[in-house]
């Protein structure tokens, strides 16, 4: 009885969740009438929009992961080592953009750094592409700081850190040549985790007028009908595609202990 | 401690400067967070010309901005219920050993994956399968002769939104509520049937009440997921169908409300509403750590 009914959640599960991918994959193919074709994957691929948004979001990927690590390595280190007291403070506040909309968020981006204010960054274009890189920042905030501060959880900074200053080290050589070689897995994981959510992120994109990968896939699903199914079947295998390196970054950690 | 690591320094990096060390941190939190979220809470008491006012709040209160809101909260309740129960009937299957174990790595990748699966691809796979001409539909027509259309399906209506969202919602609760079922201790199960407890009494009595702040928690936190989700709803309905990010959406790109700082004002509702949700979510949260481990 038990296992009728779990062997029934299971492929109730399986059913509506392969059914959708089963769905995209099929659609994508049948551009050509009557044969299955890669027609709608050629017309995406060679579609100057999609090489230049696609090409975007990469960039503004790879800033943001690399703003991110600058700003929360050093920080979670330095909350661990010195002020333990703020911890659970900077942990609510990393949780803070899974309570506000990004919506929300980008409304008061819009508002507060206009042409007319302060800090004009939305003035220009270079300003715009900062903006956006900080608000995925923010976006990626959760993700990113909660899988270093799991890495930092596991060595022992403060012995490493007094053994590096014996040696004469100082703080960039200490941040840069043990400490984020000994998070690396973990720091790995949330880059890839922010790769994925940054690459197909729409709202903030789209409100920022910025040609990203997110406003061009919405755009397309307006007026196409075949290659939006390639697309999600692309996007589909992105994140996958990360999900999947954070599994084998972490088997790999498992299978080589630090040497401690 | 802190004397430990200072002692090597010159005597000048004592306490106060150990606070500088997360000045950027709170200086970009600041700004990019906390500030221009106090501006749109801020706004929404603000008439045009700076001074206080409730009218926008009032504003709210017009037969539109409240069906808005009332569907948006309709369709995050719902699949939030729903991605509760179907994610707790798989995980407890999983977990509880009646399905093989090899099942659960997969399983939780995989919900790894389509918990991160949003936004506007997820919406192209659901039109490709529940669509006017997806898979599933055109299926059902040809072999079955049911017609979802006549049935009253449409994927771009509250149902259509649900079963859409699902697909994110459903392995988030997996990925949640896994490791609260791993925590309920096989002794506690020993110890109810040694004391002649049956499997219903053991769920009823003992397992329920402990899962069931972190069950409500996940709740708050699926819902909140579901009512801030922008790019799925818009890619599905382009803007058919008016629920609060979409309605705030087109405020933003084109104020078709005809007042910006009713704009503030919905956006404000927004952080009350996914706000309300999540101090529900850590409170219980809290509650649920307490009794497991």
């Amino acid at each position: 009885m038990k296992k009728i009914w779990a062997w029934g959640a299971l492929i109730f599960g399986l059913l509506y969740f392969t059914l959708p991918l089963i769905g995209m994959t099929n659609f994508s193919l049948k551009m050509r009438r009557g044969e299955y074709s890669f027609d709608a994957y050629g017309k995406v691929f060679s579609d100057p929009r999609f090489q230049e948004t696609f090409t975007y979001s990469i960039m503004q990927a790879l800033f943001t992961i690399a703003f991110g690590v600058l700003l929360v390595v050093p920080t979670a280190y330095w909350v661990r080592l010195k002020l333990p007291r703020l911890r659970p403070y900077i942990e609510f506040i990393t949780l803070l953009p899974l309570v506000i909309p990004a919506i929300v968020i980008v409304f008061g981006y819009i508002r507060l750094y206009n042409t007319s204010s302060w800090l004009p960054l939305t003035g220009s274009i270079a300003g715009t592409n900062v903006l956006l890189m900080f608000g995925y920042a923010i976006l990626a905030l959760p993700y990113m700081y909660r899988a270093v501060d799991t890495g930092l959880r596991t060595i022992d900074i403060a012995t490493l850190t007094e053994a590096a200053q014996s040696l004469g080290a100082g703080w960039a050589t200490i941040l840069g040549r043990i400490i984020l070689p000994n998070v690396l897995v973990a720091v790995l994981s949330g880059a890839f985790l922010t790769f994925a959510i940054v690459i197909g992120e729409f709202t903030m994109a789209a409100l920022l007028n910025r040609p990203a990968f997110g406003p061009y896939m919405q755009l397309l699903g307006a007026n196409r009908a075949y290659e939006p199914a390639a697309l999600a079947v692309i996007a589909f295998g992105i994140t996958w595609g990360c999900l999947g390196l954070i599994q084998l970054v972490s088997r790999f950690q498992k299978s080589a202990p630090p040497k401690a | 401690m802190s004397s430990a690591h200072t002692g090597a320094r010159p005597p000048a990096r004592r306490l106060p400067l150990h606070w500088l060390g997360v000045l950027p941190f709170a200086a970009f939190v600041f700004l990019f967070l906390i500030l221009p979220t106090m501006k749109i809470v801020v706004g929404a008491f603000q008439t045009p010309d700076g001074s206080f006012t409730f009218d926008n709040i009032i504003g709210l209160f017009t037969p539109s901005i409240l069906s808005a809101y009332w569907i948006s909260i309709k369709i995050s309740i719902a699949s939030a219920l729903l991605g509760c129960l179907i994610g707790f009937a798989i995980a407890s299957a999983v977990v509880f050993g009646s399905l093989p174990k090899w099942i659960r790595g997969p399983l939780l990748t995989f919900s790894g994956v389509a918990s991160n699966f949003a936004g506007v691809p997820l919406a192209f796979a659901f039109l490709a399968t529940l669509g006017p001409v997806g898979i599933l539909t055109v299926f059902l027509r040809s072999n079955f002769g049911l017609d979802l259309r006549l049935l009253g399906f449409n994927l771009l209506s509250f149902w259509g939104l649900t079963v859409t969202y699902l697909f994110f919602q459903i392995p988030l609760m997996i990925l949640i509520i896994t490791p609260a079922l791993d925590g309920l201790k096989r002794e506690w199960r020993e110890a109810a049937e040694i004391l002649g407890a049956t499997g219903l009494q053991y769920w009823r009595m003992v397992a329920f009440p402990i899962l069931l702040p972190s069950l409500l928690g996940t709740l708050a936190l699926l819902f909140a997921n579901a009512f801030g989700a922008v790019a799925t709803a818009i890619a599905l309905t382009g803007s058919s169908l008016s629920i609060v990010p979409i309605l705030l959406f087109a405020q933003i790109r084109g104020d078709v409300l005809g007042n910006p700082h009713l704009g503030y004002a919905l956006a404000f509702g927004m952080i009350v509403v996914t706000g309300i949700a999540n101090a529900i979510y850590i409170w219980l949260r809290a509650r649920s750590e307490r009794w497991l481990k």
